[in-house]
C-alpha cells in the first residue's frame, strides 16, 4: 500500500451538491488550491431535484418582511431543538447569500417589479406567528434546485475549481494526533486508489434517504459522509429525525413540491374532504411537514384513503387553472404525467408521505467545524474536518425542517465553511503528516470489500435493510417494534460487511461502489434505529405511539450517537442567539 | 418476459463490444427502462455498468440509446420504446465508450465550457438582486432547463463529425441562454468567439436535437437565434 499516490490540496470538499460547490467556490475565489470529489458529475447531485424554492427574508413579496420572523418560524418548526445561534446566523445572513446567487446568474422567477418571486410555503408566518401566512420562498419556477446547482457549477468552472468527477471517497485519514488530513478516494473510471491530502476536509455528502424503501431521494443518497464519520469514531446528532415529505407520488416516491400547496393546492381524502382543516385549522395544508404527514397517515389508517387499496390521498391542483400550473409548476405537471399518469390540470395527484430529508447529521458549529463531545461533556472541535449541508447538523432544522430551508442551509453554511477555512488557511494551518499505517488503515474497508467472494448479494441485503427501516422506523414509531427492528439490524451488520463482490474488475466497477455505499447506508440506519428507540418522547418528525407527548424536561436537547459503544447521549441546544431574545419553547400548533 | 439486448464492453477483457441478451420479468408492468436495468443488475448480472442518480428525469445521468432513439432511461416507459417484445439498449452514440453503457463525456463537457456558461456582467452588482422584468426572464425559459444529458449532441451528425470544433446543440443552447439574459453584458465578446465556420454554422437545422430532448427543449431554435445575432453583427 505504500505506493499509494498522494495528491495535495489546501481544501478538499467531498460532495458536489449545493453545499459542497458553494464551499468550493468560496475557497477557489480566494485563490486556494481547492478540489471537489464527487461520485457523480456535479450537476447530477441530489440538489438538482429540489423544486419549490429557497426560503429567505429578502423582502420582495412583503417589503416589511424581517429575518427575525423567518427565525421564529424555523425555531418553532424545529420543535425547539434547533440551535438558535445557528438559525439566527442562517436567517440573517441569508439575504446576502441569495443576492450573491442572483448576481452569479441564477434565473429566479420574477415579480412585476423585477424582483425575485417568492411563494408561500408551509410553517411560514409574519410577525412572529401573529401576522398570517407569509410568502418567503424564492423560486425559479419549480426547478429551483436545478437552477441553483447549475449556477454554482458554472461559477466553479469560472473560478477554476479542480473537480474529481466520478471519484468516490472511501474513508477519512487521521494522523497520529487524531486530526483529519484528507480522504482515501477511488477513481471510478480507472479504479485507481489515491490519498487526497488536505489541510481542510469538508464533508458535503448530502443525505441518506435510501435507507428507506420509499424515498424521494436519488439513488446516490447513501450517507457516505455519515458512514465515514461514524467509522472514524465521530458522533452524529439528532439522527433519529427523518422528515417524511407529505407529497411523494404514490408508488414512485418522486417528490411533488410543497409549493403546490403554496400556490393554492390542497389535500383531499376519499370523500373529497379537505381534511387538513381538521388537523391544522389555521395553516391547513401549509402546517409543518411533520404535522401534515401524520395527518395523512391517520386518514389512511382510519379508512379514508383513496384508490383501490385506500393507501394514499389526493393532491388537488386542477382548480388553479392551466396557466398557473404551466408557469409556476411546469416540472410538477411533467412528473405527475410521467410517474402518476395523472394530468394535474384535470385530475388530482395520488400522494403519500415519503422519506425525504435527514435533519440530523455530523454536528458542527456555524463555521462548519465538526464537533465531538469530550470526556467532560464539553464540545470539542475535530481538527481538519468540516461538514455542511444535509450531511451536517449545525443545527438549523432540529426535529423538523421547514420547506425551503434546506437550500438556504446549503448555501449559507457552504459559504460559511468556505469563509472560515479561507481565513484559517490565511493564518496558516500546520498539520502533521499521517504515518503510512494511518493511510493503510483508511484502506482496510476497500480491501475487505474487494476480497469478499462469498456472502450474500448486496442488492438483496439493501432491499432487506430498506424494508426494516420502512417497517420499523417510519412516520409512527413504538418501542417494542423498534427493538425488533434493532434486532434485525444486528443480524444485518455482518452480512452487509461480508456482502459478496462478483465483479472484481477495475474500470467503472459500479458493483464495488454499490457495496461500499451499502455499508454507509447501514451505518446511518443503525444509528437512526438506536437513537429513535432511545428518545422516549414525541417531537417534530419523531412520533412515538408509546410516548405521545413532547417531554421538555428530559428531551429538550440534541441526541448524540456515539459509534464506538453504540450509546445514546445528550447535548445542549443553543438558546442564546446574539442579537435577539431567546424564543422560548411553546406548544406547537398550526 | 421482456427480451433485453444490452451493449456490453469491458475494456479489461473485451477486444470488441458485443450485445448480450437477458430475459427480464417485468411482472407485466409498464416499467421505466431504468427499472429494467436495475432488475438486470440486481438479479441477473451485477457487472452491468450504467450511470443513474435522480431517477426522475432531472439529473441527466442516464441518457441512453433505446431501440435506436436517445432518451433518459428513467422517464422512458417500456410502452414507449419496446418493439415486438424486444428492447435494445446501447450507449449514446458518437462518444467513446468507457464500459458497457457508460460513455466518456469529456468532449461534450469541454464544448459546454467553451461557451463560458456563466453570467458575465462588468458592472458592480447592487445591494440587492439585479432587477429583471418577467418578460426578460421569460426569454430564459426553454434554455436554462437543460440537464446536460447529451441526448441532443449525441444524436447530431454534425457533432459526430466535428465533436472538437462544432459546439453542438447542448453547448449552443447554453450559449444562447446567456446571450438572451438581460443581465449579461458580454454579448459582443460571446458572439466574437462563435464567428468561425465550425462553432455554430455546422448546424444544418435537421432538428434531431429537438426531437430527442427529454426536457422538450429546442436547441435548433436557439441556434437559429445565435445565427441571426451573428449575421446582424457582421452587417
Amino acid at each position: 500500500m505504500s505506493k499509494l499516490r498522494t495528491m495535495d490540496f489546501d481544501g478538499v470538499i467531498v460532495g458536489g451538491g449545493g453545499a459542497g460547490m458553494r464551499a468550493a467556490l468560496q475557497l477557489s475565489k480566494s485563490g486556494y488550491n481547492t478540489a471537489v470529489i464527487s461520485k457523480v458529475f456535479p450537476t447530477r447531485s441530489h440538489t438538482v431535484s429540489a423544486q419549490g424554492g429557497i426560503t429567505c427574508a429578502i423582502a420582495s413579496d412583503d417589503p416589511d418582511d424581517d429575518w427575525r420572523w423567518h427565525m421564529y418560524d424555523t425555531v418553532k418548526g424545529s420543535d425547539y431543538i434547533g440551535d438558535q445561534d445557528a438559525i439566527e446566523y442562517m436567517c440573517s445572513v441569508g439575504p446576502e447569500a441569495i443576492f450573491e446567487l442572483e448576481h452569479m446568474g441564477l434565473p429566479f422567477s420574477r415579480t412585476e417589479s423585477g424582483r425575485i418571486y417568492q411563494r408561500p410555503f408551509g410553517g411560514q408566518s409574519k410577525n412572529f406567528g401573529e401576522g398570517g401566512q407569509a410568502a418567503r420562498t424564492c423560486a425559479a419556477a419549480d426547478r429551483t434546485g436545478h437552477a441553483l446547482l447549475h449556477t454554482l457549477y458554472q461559477n466553479n468552472i469560472k473560478n477554476d475549481t479542480v473537480f474529481f468527477n466520478e471519484w468516490f471517497a472511501i474513508d477519512l485519514v487521521k494522523n497520529q494526533s487524531g486530526a483529519v488530513v484528507g480522504v482515501i478516494a477511488i477513481c471510478i473510471e480507472t479504479g485507481e486508489v489515491v490519498f487526497i491530502k488536505a489541510k481542510a476536509t469538508v464533508f458535503a455528502t448530502g443525505g441518506a434517504g435510501r435507507i428507506y424503501a420509499s424515498t424521494t431521494n436519488a439513488h446516490i443518497n447513501t450517507g457516505d459522509g455519515i458512514g465515514m464519520a461514524l467509522r472514524a469514531g465521530f458522533p452524529v446528532q439528532d439522527i433519529e429525525m427523518w422528515q417524511f415529505h407529505p407529497t411523494g407520488i404514490h408508488g414512485a416516491g418522486t417528490l411533488v413540491t410543497e409549493g403546490c400547496r403554496g400556490e393554492g393546492g390542497y389535500l383531499i381524502n376519499k370523500d373529497g374532504e379537505r381534511f387538513m382543516e381538521r388537523y391544522a385549522p389555521n395553516a391547513k395544508d401549509l402546517a409543518g411537514r411533520d404535522v401534515v404527514a401524520r395527518s395523512m397517515v391517520l386518514e389512511i389508517i382510519e379508512g379514508r384513503g383513496c384508490g383501490p387499496e385506500a393507501d394514499h390521498v389526493f393532491l388537488k391542483l386542477d382548480h388553479l387553472g392551466e396557466e398557473v400550473l404551466e408557469t409556476r409548476l411546469p416540472g410538477i405537471c411533467e412528473l405527475s404525467r410521467t410517474f402518476a399518469h395523472a394530468d394535474p390540470v384535470k385530475e388530482p395527484i395520488p400522494v403519500v408521505p415519503t422519506c425525504h430529508y435527514m435533519m440530523g447529521g455530523i454536528p458542527t458549529n456555524v463555521h462548519g467545524q465538526v464537533l465531538t463531545v469530550d470526556s467532560f461533556g464539553q464540545d470539542s472541535i475535530v481538527p481538519g474536518l468540516y461538514a455542511c449541508g444535509e450531511a451536517a447538523c449545525v443545527s438549523v432544522h432540529g426535529a423538523n425542517r421547514l420547506g425551503g430551508n434546506s437550500l438556504l442551509d446549503l448555501v449559507v453554511f457552504g459559504r460559511a465553511s468556505g469563509l472560515f477555512i479561507e481565513s484559517a488557511l490565511r493564518d496558516g494551518i500546520d498539520v502533521a503528516d499521517p504515518s503510512s499505517s494511518d493511510v493503510e488503515d483508511a484502506c482496510n474497508r476497500l480491501n475487505k470489500v474487494n476480497e469478499n467472494s462469498k456472502g450474500e448479494k448486496s442488492s438483496d441485503l439493501r432491499k432487506e435493510l430498506q424494508n426494516v427501516m420502512q417497517n420499523h422506523f417510519g412516520v409512527f414509531r413504538n418501542g417494542k417494534f423498534m427493538r425488533e427492528g434493532i434486532e434485525k439490524l444486528v443480524d444485518l451488520r455482518s452480512r452487509i460487511y461480508d456482502a459478496r463482490l462478483d465483479d472484481k474488475s477495475q474500470q467503472f466497477n459500479t458493483a464495488r461502489i454499490e457495496n461500499l455505499e451499502l455499508q454507509n447506508l447501514f451505518e446511518v440506519a443503525e444509528a437512526t434505529a438506536i437513537v429513535a428507540e432511545g428518545r422516549e418522547e414525541s417531537r417534530g418528525a419523531h412520533a412515538r405511539e408509546d410516548f405521545q407527548d413532547r417531554d421538555d424536561e428530559n428531551w429538550l436537547c440534541h441526541s448524540m450517537y456515539y459509534p464506538t459503544d453504540r450509546k445514546v447521549g445528550k447535548r445542549d441546544v443553543n438558546f442564546t442567539p446574539k442579537t435577539v431574545d431567546t424564543f422560548q419553547p411553546k406548544i406547537r400548533t398550526y | 418476459m421482456l427480451q433485453v439486448s444490452l451493449y456490453r464492453y469491458s475494456p479489461e477483457t473485451d477486444e470488441a463490444p458485443k450485445m448480450q441478451d437477458f430475459r427480464v420479468d417485468t411482472g407485466g408492468k409498464d416499467l421505466m427502462v431504468l427499472d429494467v436495468l436495475e432488475l438486470v443488475k440486481s438479479q441477473l448480472d451485477s457487472s452491468v455498468a450504467y450511470r443513474r442518480s435522480c431517477r426522475e428525469g432531472v439529473c441527466g445521468s442516464d441518457g441512453l440509446n433505446m431501440n435506436g432513439k436517445n432518451g433518459l432511461a428513467c422517464i422512458t416507459p417500456l410502452s414507449e420504446v419496446v418493439k415486438k417484445g424486444k428492447l435494445v439498449i446501447r450507449p449514446l452514440p458518437g462518444l467513446p465508450v468507457i464500459r458497457d453503457l457508460v460513455v466518456d463525456m469529456s468532449l461534450f463537457y469541454a464544448q459546454y465550457e467553451k461557451v463560458e456558461p456563466y453570467l458575465q456582467n462588468d458592472e458592480s452588482p447592487p445591494e440587492i438582486e439585479r432587477l429583471q422584468t418577467p418578460e426578460d426572464r421569460e426569454k430564459l425559459d426553454g434554455l436554462y432547463e437543460c440537464i446536460l444529458c447529451a441526448c441532443c449532441s449525441t444524436s447530431c451528425p454534425s457533432f459526430w463529425w466535428n465533436p472538437e470544433r462544432f459546439i453542438g446543440p447542448a453547448g449552443l443552447l447554453q450559449s444562447y441562454r446567456f446571450l438572451a439574459d438581460s443581465r449579461d453584458t458580454a454579448t459582443q465578446e460571446r458572439l466574437s468567439k462563435l464567428e468561425d465556420p465550425f462553432s455554430v454554422f455546422r448546424c444544418h437545422g435537421i432538428q434531431n436535437c429537438a426531437s430527442v430532448c427529454p426536457k422538450g427543449l429546442n436547441p435548433t431554435k436557439a441556434i437559429g437565434h445565435i445565427k441571426s445575432m451573428l449575421l446582424s453583427k457582421s452587417n
